[in-house]
């Protein structure tokens, strides 16, 4: 907005300038009014048009603003071809991955999204750094200071995101690496990024720059890297906040009051999910954020309560105890999202119902791999949403239900954390399903959950495992009823 | 014939497969430790399974019914001689010479009662397993015969009293007049105590229950009953049962029985203290007070008795009428089903010592429950064994029990908040921080950061109680808003330098993605949604 500035002081009233910043408090009121929106179940569809809606205005504004003042000149008529092209080229490809993607890759396209935000971010703050207008002292010294942080949180953003999205679409192991000494390194990068800063204030070279750039990239690389598969969901929402953060340090930098209140409302919109989810793992913010969880290590392997019979169950037989269920809650999981069961386990529970079982759901806060993920899947499937509950509301209940279905779902169910203080995952809230009369597990095999611990509830009295792949499981047990 | 080690194998002895014998238990019980489901069982872990003839008889197993389980029928003592000898009540001394030296015992042991017991199996050069010695830990749940037996006595005291009471339980409007509703109390809320509960409100009765764990409200309400809060203090147990509970406590349930006893027709008394005599907890007084006609069943009668004037396994009437029953066997008295799950309790302790299913018992030490049932060994008393630790933390929810309940999962102890005087130092540096950026540095930096801190603080409140559900949708919106870097991208296109203009470029087609991409799959996501809901109108 350096020229809007300027151009605001002049003495005509309706100036390119002070049109587009008009326009940009209309769309930054309408994206606080989108944030809103997505809030609440009824306001979230007007929400999204809100958001729409802030973001043509904004860019409409952008783009009238920007070439008012250049119109004529060559450069200018350069800039509107590549600028044309991008929007068409990015706005197809945007639209194409929305309208392909399975709502089981949802976690990895909004990834793979964060990490565009990011590297956008980067391509700016270089820009910024290429093109230095007119400026001196001070001014100019923290110009290049933006310059750093700008660059320097859109890479940890694009790397951080490219790892999540590696990890998510398993093209990476979820395991967290281990690298000795991870918390200096993370601290190190931190130091050595103030200091680059610094010296690049004092003397402009374009080879800092490049350090710096590398740097980021490393440690976001690293920071995600170290951070185990069962904190995703956190991850991907703290990504979220990076890229704000990237928007409105881009917003320092180019005198942008836009990305700078957008970039901080979606910077601290943000970082409250990531806390909530925190706090519904009870984990600290501060180490997940800092790639914590994987420092923990394992202290119980499994003593005592993981070893054991196991109970197999068949689809015939698990059909038999639904039917005479008088109340059923499922809870699903990842598992359920990777064999697609969505729809098979909505029609398990529409055909329960009409028996007139009680079914319900409950989500555990994590479940999947991105915040929300089953109710999602759920929506798809057209569950009605009334009967899909949250943890806290659904915990007590599990001591007077029948049958509970956990359904792909193991860390989210797992007794451990709430009775071996030893567990890596101990004091996580979990959902109780072993309080149930009857637990039916489905499972591919006897492996650990994304968290690597072991989980007794398969060893329960109460709990039969039905292995096997989780869509072709529910079918059976549907073509039984 | 327990193997002491894995390194112990079958050296210079010729092979022969592990024989367990089930042996005739001497009258009055009627139960046996194997019925032919569970010789199946047995069979099919790799033992050769002898019977001696008679033994299931007055649990209406037939010899014939072993024979077809695949057991041979022996006489009693080759089915003492046997390598494991499974048994419900403990030997008498003359069994005891009958068990070969090296043998292994199942059974019902009492260890904590009968010392003399233990040393004499001790003496004989027998590894005694003692039933009623499994821990109360979740592994260990499908070999806890008190809480399999409990149960059935629960369900049978209800009966025996009914059989004493000279009334219906349930109240009924008939042409002959009204008939009002039996009153119950129960006390101990245990496995005993619930299955009674559950047994007497569907005969009909109006149930009290009364426990000094305040945790199994829920449970008693839960089979029908009213649970009577005794509202004191209570010690917590690490070890699932009840300890002996403060003077307080037992001055207001006394209270509360007398209170009772005055009202309802029937008792049923559970309350038991393992180690112990079971507590007192209605005096001759109460039961001088209860109508003529009432019935009280003690179960505790063979610990000492919870009703002064129980005598053990005798029915008893008081000079007001009140008929106390003592009885000590009253599983017994459901010989069938008792026999069936004892057996199972059995099988399942078997299982855990033949984890080769190959019909080799392994006795490891180094498993608390191996470790806790067993009594004698290698010529040594082994009881008591080293204390379990049943709760994983301490908490409200940690169970103590009566006749035994199950263990309550502990919660999680909730995060430590942050120290008030930490939290205001670090407000206070921030804010410092915060107004020295802003004092210092040069326009129009401080018009930044007000517009960035107030954008904070909007952004924090403005999704504060966001749905859980809406969790994805607002991520992919916030997503596509964040695409706003293509604001800053689009100014700089019009740069003089071209690297500066293809640059912008990429960025711009990047953000670009994101905000299309991220708008419309949100609207997806919402379609869907929003089809649940029309779902859910339509059911």
């Amino acid at each position: 907005m350096a020229d809007l500035v300027n151009a605001a002081e002049a003495t005509t009233l309706l100036t390119p300038a002070s049109i587009a910043g008009a326009a940009y408090i209309v769309a930054a009121l309408l994206f606080i009014m989108s944030l809103a929106g997505l809030s609440r179940h009824d306001t979230a569809r007007a929400g999204v048009n809100y958001g729409i809606a802030g973001m043509t205005i904004a860019l409409v504004a952008t783009v009238y603003a920007t070439f008012a003042g250049a119109w004529g000149s060559p450069q200018a008529t350069t800039g509107l071809i590549l600028l044309v092209v991008a929007v068409l080229v990015g706005g197809a490809i945007g639209l194409w991955r929305a309208r392909i993607v399975a709502m089981t890759g949802m976690p990895e396209l909004i990834a793979l999204l964060h990490s565009f935000v990011g590297l956008a971010a980067v391509l700016v703050g270089w820009n910024g750094a290429l093109e230095v207008t007119g400026m001196s002292g001070a001014l100019l010294d923290i110009h290049h200071a933006e310059v750093f942080i700008g660059v320097f949180i859109g890479g940890v953003t694009f790397t951080g995101s490219i790892v999540a999205f590696l990890k998510l679409s398993a093209r990476m192991s979820s395991a967290p690496l281990m690298l000795p000494g991870k918390n200096v390194l993370n601290l190190g990068a931190l130091v050595a990024f103030v200091v680059l800063t610094v010296w690049y204030v004092i003397t402009p070279e374009l080879w800092l720059l490049v350090v710096v750039t590398a740097l980021a990239l490393a440690l976001g690389w690293h920071l995600v890297a170290s951070i185990g598969g069962g904190d995703m969901p956190v991850v991907i929402s703290m990504l979220n906040s990076y890229s704000g953060w990237a928007a409105a340090a881009a917003g320092f930098l180019l005198n942008n009051d836009l990305l700078i209140v957008t970039g901080a409302l979606v910077g601290s919109s943000g970082a409250y999910l990531s806390y909530i989810m925190c706090k519904a793992m009870n984990r600290s913010f501060i180490s997940v954020i800092a790639g914590g969880f994987g420092i923990a290590a394992p202290t119980s392997s499994g003593d005592g309560e993981a070893e054991g019979e196991i109970r197999e169950v068949n689809a015939e037989d698990a059909a038999d105890m639904l039917r005479e269920a008088a109340s059923v809650i499922i809870t699903p999981g990842y598992g359920m999202a990777v064999a697609q069961a969505q729809y098979p386990v909505a029609e398990l529970t529409s055909r329960l119902r009409e028996r007139g079982v009680e079914v319900r759901f409950g989500i555990h806060p994590v479940a999947g791999r991105l915040p929300g993920h089953m109710n999602v899947l759920l929506a798809e499937a057209k569950v009605p949403y009334d009967i899909v509950e949250e943890m806290d509301e659904i915990n007590d209940d599990f001591a007077a239900t029948s049958v509970v279905l956990v359904i792909g779902a193991n860390d989210t169910v797992n007794p451990s954390a709430a009775e071996d203080p030893g567990s890596p995952i101990a004091g996580m809230p979990v959902l109780r399903v072993w309080e149930a009369s009857n637990v039916i597990v489905f499972k591919r095999s006897m492996s650990a959950g994304y968290a690597g611990v072991a989980n007794p509830l398969f060893h329960r009295e109460n709990a039969q495992m039905l292995f096997g792949d989780a869509k072709q499981r529910v079918e059976d047990i549907l073509r039984t009823l | 014939m327990v193997k002491q080690s894995a390194s112990m194998e079958k050296t210079n002895e010729e092979y022969r497969m592990t024989r367990i014998g089930v042996v005739t238990e001497q009258r009055p019980e009627t139960r046996v430790a194997a019925t032919p489901a569970t010789v199946k069982q047995l069979i099919a872990l790799g033992y050769e399974v002898v019977v001696e003839a008679g033994a299931g008889a007055r649990s209406a197993f037939p010899d014939d019914a072993y024979i077809a389980a695949g057991a041979d029928l022996v006489d009693g003592v080759a089915a003492f001689a046997s390598d494991l000898v499974l048994k419900v009540n403990a030997p008498t001394e003359a069994e005891i010479g009958l068990l070969a030296p090296g043998a292994t015992l199942i059974a019902l042991l009492a260890p904590a009662f009968k010392p003399e017991l233990l040393s004499a199996l001790a003496a004989r050069g027998v590894t005694a397993l003692a039933m009623d010695a499994v821990p109360r830990i979740s592994r260990a749940q499908s070999m806890d015969v008190l809480s399999s037996m409990a149960n059935i006595a629960g369900y049978r005291a209800v009966v025996e009293a009914a059989h004493e009471f000279g009334r219906f339980f349930t109240g009924q409007v008939t042409a002959a007049g009204k008939v009002p509703p039996a009153k119950v109390l129960v006390a101990g809320a245990g496995v005993a105590g619930l299955a009674a509960i559950g047994a007497a409100s569907s005969l009909g009765a109006i149930v009290r229950a009364t426990d000094p764990r305040p945790e199994v409200a829920d449970q008693v309400k839960s089979i029908g009953g009213e649970y009577l809060k005794v509202e004191v203090e209570v010690e917590q147990s690490t070890d699932g049962y009840a300890k002996a509970t403060s003077e307080d406590y037992d001055r207001r349930a006394a209270e509360i029985y007398s209170e009772q006893a005055a009202d309802v027709d029937i008792v049923i008394t559970t309350a038991l203290i393992p180690g112990r005599a079971a507590p007192r907890l209605f005096t001759a007084a109460d039961v001088a007070s209860m109508k003529s006609g009432s019935v009280i069943v003690d179960m505790a009668a063979g610990m000492g008795g919870n009703v002064e004037g129980s005598v053990a396994g005798e029915r008893i009437v008081t000079p007001n009428g009140v008929v106390i029953l003592g009885y000590t066997d009253l599983a017994s008295r459901l010989p069938t089903q008792a026999s069936q799950l004892y057996g199972t309790n059995v099988v399942n302790l078997v299982k855990l010592l033949t984890p080769g299913k190959d019909g080799e018992p392994v006795l490891d030490f180094d498993d608390v429950v191996q470790r806790s049932v067993t009594v004698a060994r290698d010529g040594a008393v082994t009881w008591p064994p080293p204390p379990v630790q049943v709760s994983a933390a301490p908490g409200a929810a940690t169970s103590a029990s009566a006749v035994g309940a199950k263990d309550v999962a502990a919660r999680p102890e909730p995060q430590q908040p942050m120290s008030p005087v930490k939290k205001v130092v670090l407000v206070a540096i921030g804010i410092a921080a915060l107004f020295a950026v802003n004092a210092i540095a040069p326009p129009p930096l401080p018009q930044h950061f007000t517009v960035l801190v107030l954008a904070i603080v909007v952004g924090f409140y403005v999704i504060g109680k966001v749905a859980h559900a809406l969790h994805t949708p607002l991520m992919s919106v916030t997503n596509a808003i964040s695409g706003i870097i293509v604001v800053g991208a689009m100014v700089q296109i019009t740069s003089d330098v071209l690297v500066v203009q293809i640059i912008s470029a990429v960025a711009v087609l990047l953000a670009s993605i994101n905000v299309f991409g991220g708008f419309a799959v949100t609207r997806r996501m919402l379609a869907m949604f929003a089809a649940g809901r029309t779902g859910a109108d339509r059911g």
